[in-house]
């Protein structure tokens, strides 16, 4: 069995401008790795949104993609602020985002459950004031 | 609708992507609000916007479009084209206003159920 790929990337929390970056990189590698356009649409879509979250509100942390012979795992890991409700945040249009980012098209409430929708699996582990890991999977 | 008719169209200017004006379109969504346009848009060639970042460009990327229209006259930095450059992306920008530019890519026909354009 072959070893299973694997990317890391540490997301800048200082740059809006910047994020996004990596899910940029990882459409193309698995494009490259010749997935279907909607697996790699999928992945792409959930990661971008998990990396702008961190952006907004957790200045930063890291994305690791592994692709496995069943699925494709993202996890996302960031040392911000946590999610106090998680339930609430897992609301379509519930949002703790500041105005200056809804200037910027996002803030609208949408992150969360998004990579929900476009993910086979996703988990939050989150702590106030340490920090929130989440892992998606979609699958093969 | 290919999109050198959309340029026609809305009247205008394209600020890279020429190998694409001969790529045809079936569909377009408008939108400032990019979680939106993540979350509710399936398979739509064209995004208009009237905002103006690079996450316009990144979005349009994750959702395969293949064409941006800044509308209100906005024109992207040389870094936001560059980026839809490298992403294979058409960017174009009209003078016209988002509700106008929507109502005359519309009546050409395109999005429209009962048309095949």
């Amino acid at each position: 069995m072959s070893e299973n790929i694997k990317f890391h990337f540490d997301v800048d929390g200082e740059n809006f401008s910047s994020a996004g970056e990596a899910s940029v990189v990882v459409k193309k590698k698995l494009r490259q790795l010749g997935f279907s356009p909607d697996i790699i649409r999928k992945v792409s879509i959930a990661m971008y949104e998990g990396e702008i979250n961190m952006v907004i509100h957790a200045n930063g942390g890291s994305a690791d993609v592994e692709v496995g012979d069943d699925d494709i795992t993202i996890v996302l890991s960031d040392k911000g602020p946590g999610i106090k409700d998680v339930e609430l945040a897992m609301q379509e249009g519930y949002s703790t985002a500041r105005d200056n980012i809804r200037a910027l098209g996002f803030g609208a409430g949408m992150g969360l459950p998004n990579m929900k929708k476009y993910t086979d699996y996703m988990q939050i582990e989150t702590e106030v004031g340490v920090g929130t890991t989440i892992t998606m999977k979609v699958n093969l | 609708m290919k999109i050198c008719e959309i340029k026609k169209c809305l009247n205008a200017d394209l600020l890279c992507g020429e190998e694409w004006l001969d790529h045809d379109v079936f569909s377009a969504c408008c939108s400032d609000m990019m979680s939106d346009v993540l979350a509710y848009v399936k398979d739509q060639g064209v995004l208009l916007t009237g905002l103006l970042n690079s996450q316009v460009i990144r979005t349009a990327n994750m959702m395969d479009m293949v064409c941006i229209v800044f509308v209100r006259d906005k024109k992207p930095t040389e870094e936001m084209v560059e980026l839809a450059r490298e992403s294979g992306i058409a960017v174009m920008s009209t003078h016209l206003r988002a509700y106008d530019a929507c109502g005359l890519l519309y009546s050409e026909g395109l999005g429209r159920c009962d048309s095949n354009v």
